[in-house]
Parts: structure tokens; C-alpha cells; sequence
């Protein structure tokens, strides 16, 4: 098993943009010094990302799909540069990003780099107007000479993610979710970037909104040829926008591969979990099985592999020892038991 | 008019629609105690503005002063006169002149205090809460060892060893800037505080991460995106400071510390007048003493309502 084969590679040979490498982010949570005096307590540490490495080729959408609380969002916190990462790499095309001397390499990419949030009623300033939010990168970085050229440009990125110019006089409040959701997109794009970290988009949405905000991110993406690392829980929308998609659990990726080989053949216990409790309108009928227990707590995770306590197919390897990644065409799995060839 | 022109009123007109299409203009209107009190501190801090034009004397200039007036008493007692209607101190002075010029300076010495303890909690509020750490920490300790200690005390420290500081002949000169960053300084901790507060929230929420991520640097995220949304606290306090600070200017001008004797602040009038209490002069102690309570009751009375009206928790 060496460091090589545990970096998914599908996208190595192709044009690569992104490159995580056996990334860590770790949290200390510990109670206030006196507490930990008085009553005894130890220290506390979150592994919230424990060793993730993945590879996002240019125009490509990586998806993290997971339970809550297993680090997908921390994942993306440390893409976009919110958090420094503990441990480990980032390069994004060819540029490491997440060194300790890498702070003016971030300062250059960074206006290559966009998020859009979760929560459309948070991530908008509630005492802007629209034309101020969409334009705050343009103006951060001065793309634009004067005031005329950023409002006609505001215009345009707001008719181009369906809203009007004339919203631009506006205040959020006065928008509905998805509306401010298509807000958000159009000041992620005003920087023009090429990478678009989105943590859960449309989670907080309609089910018919999420469908119109996913179909505008896709179109997007194929009039820009953006990349997208895709963050979410729901797998019917990750089915939807990706063409590789990873699996999280309690910090580390379980498994990895492009979206119709692991929606077809999943071969991690927990992903097999997670597709069978997918409702299936055309297998009406269908037996479904509940994803059951809860995640462990991460601060005291289990030995072993983490999911083993929830895992119908663990055994005395499995409460000892950590698994590793390894490949099977062009996907990645971390199971004692499909190594072992217990588990097809 | 020009394009632009209109456009500028067109937003005027829109913003004054709506303020008064708004909840706080409707909360104002639906109380009579505060149109009163925003009707009387209207017209005293108009009076103190316009001071030199309501006035018939200019109480702080000794030569319009004469001493046969002295102790004159109001109006509708015997041997009152239109001149002093109501009534003059020892040194003849007019004391609706030097009540109205007791307001200037009162409403003056408060809001300027306010202003700046605004300034210098609300940035200090600002980088402790946003920055967070160690500056969070020492910031934050000392504001708490001064909230620890009466404000009139911390006013009373630093008056004193400024006083020890300066030469003799310009205490007088420098007495009113003195008295007002003492009071500034007593109240700065309040407005850090309620900032650092309100920064804790506003920090972590995802249009402040946004911002990080299009990289602005923090200290344009604390101006533009953290600051305009926790001001609203800061209004209230800020009205309810100035009441505070306007009491503690007439407590140092009354303790004699405060501003000089020759240009009298209510504080001052109202120390000068209980001396002549007992001798039958009550006019002297009680006209200003009406006036500072009604202006700190009115004050006190908006700061009351600003922080219901704001509240949402109480709409």
C-alpha cells in the first residue's frame, strides 16, 4: 500500500485542477483550562477531516456526499482557504495552496475561487443592496474602472441567473429563497472564476427550486466550463450534477468513483447503506432498508475502521485496524472486507 | 432638473415612504409618553442651538451681568420683573438665560462624550470580536476591571490627575475637553461589550465567510459587512448614555470639578443655588434642577422606547 495508491487517480492523467492530499483538520474543543483542572477532564480533539486526498479535473463536478457531521463542509472550508488545514496539501492547478508559505499563492488564486453557501438567508448581507452583494468581488478586485460598467455588469449576471436588472435595487429580504439562492450564484460568478466550491446549494430549498437552481448551476458549468466541487447530502441531486462522486464518513473518503459506477455497483458497505434507503418509484415494492445507528462522535471515534460498529459485515480485523484505499478499475473502496473478498 | 438630479429625490422620496411606512415610525406614533419626549428634547437641544437668539443675556459675559439685580425672584412673586421672569441668581445673573446656556453646554459636553465613548467601544467591540484571542481577552478584562468601578469614580481619577498634570491657568481652558473624554472613557466599555456581542454572532454567519472568500481583508469585513448590521444595539445604548453623561456633568459640575464657575452648567447652577436654599432663594436650585431632570426624564424616556421599538422580540 503505497502513498500512490491511496490518491484517486482518475483525473491524473487528464487536465487536473485540484488536488487535495491526505488532507487534516483538526479541532480542539477541549473544555476552558480551569474545567479541564478541576474536573479532570482531557483534552478534546475533533478529527473533523482525517486524511481525505482527491483529485477534480477542470470541468469536472466532484461530489462529497455523507452524513451530517462526517466533514464534508469542513472539506470545503479548507478548499476555499477559510480554514487551514492541520495537515496535508492542496494545489490548485499545479499551485500549492495550503502551506504555511503559501499565503501569497492563495492571495493569487483565491479570485479563482467562489462558494455558494447552504443557507440563502444567511449568505447574503441583509443591509445591501443586491447590486452592492453581486458586485462586492468586482470591486474587491477592482475588475471593473467605473461604477457604470459594474452596475450594466450586475445586470447582466443577475438576467443570466434569471433575475431581472431592475432587482438590483433591492434588499434580500425582499427575494424568496431560490431567488436569493440564484443571487448568490450570480455574485459567486461576478469574479468569473473557474472553481465553485457549492456546500449544499439547494438543501435548504423547494424540491422544484432545487431542480431550476441545479439546472442553472449545470448550465453554467457547460457555458463557463467551470469546475465544481459539489457538497451535499442528498444523493438524487448528486446523482443529477456529478461525474465523480466520494463518499465521506467520519472524516475520511470510504470510497470514491465516477457517478454511474458507484450508483451502480457500490461496494462499500456504508455507500450500499446509503443507495438503499434512496425511495425508488420504479421498484415499488422494493424492501427498504433504513441507514441504521448514528454516526459515531468524533471525538472519540471507534478503533479500526469507524464504521465498523454499524457495518453487518465487520469482523476482528475490521475493530483493529484501519483500512486503507485500494482500486478496482476506476473506483476506490476502504473495506477490509471487500479486500478480503468477503464483500463483491 | 437632470436625470441624476431626479433619480437622488426619487430615492429621498423612497426612503422617507419608508420610515414612515415602517414598524418604528408606527411604535412612535402609537406612544403619546414618547412624542412628548421626543417633542421636549427636540425643543430643549433646539434651545441650547440657538441659544444667543432666545436669550437676553449672555450669562457667561460679566459685564452684561449686574449685581443691583441680584436675587431677583420670579416673575408672579412681589417684587419680580419681566427682566428675570424667573428670577436671577447672586450675581445677578438671568436664570433662563443661564438655564438655556446650561443646556448647551450640558447637551454638548453629553453628546460629544457619547460620540467619542461610541467611537472607541464600538471599534474596540469590533476587533474583539471579530479577532478574537488574546486581544479579545485583554481587551474584554479591561473593560470589565473598569465596569468594576462607579463611572463617577473613574471620572473623578482621571479628572484629578489630569488636573495634577496640567498647570493652574489651564484648567480652566481645558476643563470642558477634560470633563468630556472622562466621561467618554467611563462609558466606552458598555458600547465594547454589546459589540463584541453582536460581532461573535454576526461573524460566523455565511455572508461574513462569503466576503472572506471573495478576500476582503478583516478590517473592511468588520466596516462594511459586521458593523452596519450591529448598530442597532449601539443606538440604544447610545441615547441612554447620554442621559448618563449628561447627569454626570452636572454631578462634576455640582462636586465643583467640573466646568469653571464663570461659564455655569446646570450642575453648576444647581450647586451655586443650594447654598441660598435655606435663606429663602429657592428659585436659584429648583428652575434648573427642573430642567436637567426633565431633559435626562426626556432622554431617558426615547432611549426606553428606542430599545422596545428595536426589540424584535417585543413587536
Amino acid at each position: 500500500m503505497t502513498e500512490a495508491a491511496q490518491v484517486p487517480t482518475e483525473a491524473a492523467g487528464a487536465d487536473l485542477l485540484l488536488r487535495a492530499h491526505d488532507l487534516k483538520r483538526y479541532f480542539d474543543v477541549s473544555p476552558p483550562f480551569l474545567n479541564r483542572v478541576i474536573e479532570r477532564l482531557p483534552r478534546a480533539i475533533v478529527k473533523a477531516v482525517d486524511g481525505v486526498s482527491f483529485d477534480i479535473g477542470r470541468g469536472e463536478t466532484f461530489s462529497l456526499v455523507g452524513e451530517s457531521g462526517c466533514g464534508k463542509s469542513t472539506v470545503a472550508r479548507l478548499v476555499v482557504g477559510l480554514y487551514q488545514p492541520t495537515a496535508g496539501g492542496i494545489t490548485f492547478d499545479g499551485i500549492d495552496v495550503a502551506g504555511q508559505t503559501a499565503a501569497e499563492a492563495r492571495q493569487n488564486v483565491q479570485s479563482r475561487m467562489q462558494m455558494i453557501f447552504q443557507d440563502p438567508y444567511a449568505s447574503l448581507n441583509p443591509r445591501w443592496r443586491v447590486a452592492n452583494i453581486v458586485a462586492e468581488p468586482i470591486r474587491a478586485r477592482g475588475l471593473l474602472p467605473s461604477n457604470r460598467e459594474v452596475k450594466a455588469r450586475v445586470g447582466e449576471l443577475l438576467t443570466q441567473v434569471g433575475l431581472s436588472p431592475a432587482d438590483s435595487e433591492k434588499y434580500p429580504h425582499e427575494f424568496s429563497g431560490g431567488q436569493r439562492q440564484r443571487i448568490s450564484i450570480a455574485r459567486a460568478l461576478a469574479g468569473s472564476p473557474d472553481f465553485l466550491v457549492c456546500d449544499e446549494p439547494t438543501s435548504a430549498l423547494d424540491v422544484s427550486v432545487q431542480a431550476q437552481i441545479l439546472n442553472l448551476m449545470k448550465e453554467l458549468q457547460r457555458q463557463y466550463h467551470l469546475t465544481y466541487l459539489f457538497i451535499s447530502h442528498d444523493l438524487a441531486v448528486v446523482y443529477h450534477v456529478s461525474t465523480t462522486v466520494g463518499v465521506m464518513y467520519l472524516g475520511r473518503l470510504v470510497e470514491w468513483a465516477p457517478t454511474q459506477t458507484l450508483f451502480n455497483q457500490p461496494r462499500h458497505p456504508y455507500t450500499r447503506m446509503l443507495l438503499d434507503a434512496i425511495p425508488d418509484l420504479e421498484m415499488t415494492g422494493r424492501q427498504r432498508i433504513p441507514v441504521a445507528g448514528e454516526v459515531p462522535s468524533p471525538i472519540n471515534p471507534p478503533s479500526g475502521c469507524p464504521f465498523h460498529p454499524r457495518c453487518p459485515h465487520a469482523d476482528d480485523r475490521c475493530r483493529a485496524e484501519m483500512p486503507t484505499a485500494h482500486a478496482t478499475g476506476d473506483s476506490h473502496v476502504a473495506c477490509h472486507a471487500v479486500d478480503d473478498g468477503r464483500l463483491s | 432638473m437632470s436625470v441624476a438630479e431626479l433619480d437622488a429625490v426619487g430615492r429621498v422620496t423612497d426612503l422617507v415612504r419608508r420610515c414612515l411606512d415602517s414598524d418604528i415610525y408606527f411604535s412612535f406614533k402609537s406612544s403619546k409618553i414618547t412624542m412628548i419626549a421626543a417633542a421636549v428634547t427636540a425643543a430643549m437641544f433646539l434651545a441650547a442651538v440657538f441659544a444667543p437668539l432666545i436669550t437676553p443675556q449672555n450669562p457667561y459675559d460679566p459685564a452684561a451681568l449686574d449685581l443691583m439685580d441680584s436675587f431677583s425672584p420670579p416673575v408672579w412673586i412681589e417684587e419680580g420683573t419681566w427682566t428675570y421672569f424667573l428670577g436671577s441668581d447672586d450675581q445677578g445673573r438671568d436664570l433662563y438665560s443661564a438655564i438655556i446656556y446650561g443646556l448647551r453646554l450640558s447637551l454638548g459636553v453629553g453628546f460629544a462624550a457619547v460620540i467619542i465613548a461610541m467611537l472607541m467601544g464600538v471599534s474596540l467591540g469590533l476587533i474583539s470580536g471579530y479577532i478574537g484571542g488574546t486581544l479579545d481577552a485583554v481587551i474584554m478584562r479591561i473593560a470589565d476591571v473598569q465596569i468594576s468601578f462607579p463611572a463617577i469614580l473613574i471620572v473623578l481619577l482621571i479628572d484629578g490627575v489630569v488636573r495634577g498634570i496640567l498647570p493652574n491657568e489651564r484648567h480652566d481652558d481645558l476643563a470642558l475637553v477634560v470633563i468630556t473624554f472622562a466621561l467618554a472613557f467611563s462609558a466606552w466599555p458598555q458600547f465594547a461589550r454589546t459589540v463584541r456581542g453582536s460581532t461573535l454572532v454576526e461573524k460566523n454567519k455565511e455572508y461574513v465567510q462569503a466576503a472572506r472568500v471573495i478576500g476582503r481583508s478583516p478590517l473592511w469585513i468588520m466596516a462594511g459587512h459586521v458593523l452596519p448590521n450591529v448598530m442597532g444595539p449601539v443606538l440604544v445604548i447610545a441615547t441612554i448614555s447620554l442621559a448618563v453623561a449628561i447627569l454626570g456633568e452636572a454631578t462634576l459640575s455640582f462636586l465643583g470639578v467640573g466646568v469653571p464657575p464663570t461659564e455655569p452648567s446646570l450642575g453648576t447652577l444647581i450647586n451655586n443655588g443650594q447654598n441660598f436654599l435655606f435663606s429663602g432663594e429657592w428659585w436659584i436650585v429648583i428652575f434648573p434642577g427642573i430642567a436637567l431632570a426633565t431633559l435626562v426624564l426626556a432622554v431617558n424616556l426615547l432611549g426606553d422606547w428606542l430599545r422596545d421599538a428595536l426589540n424584535p422580540k417585543l413587536r
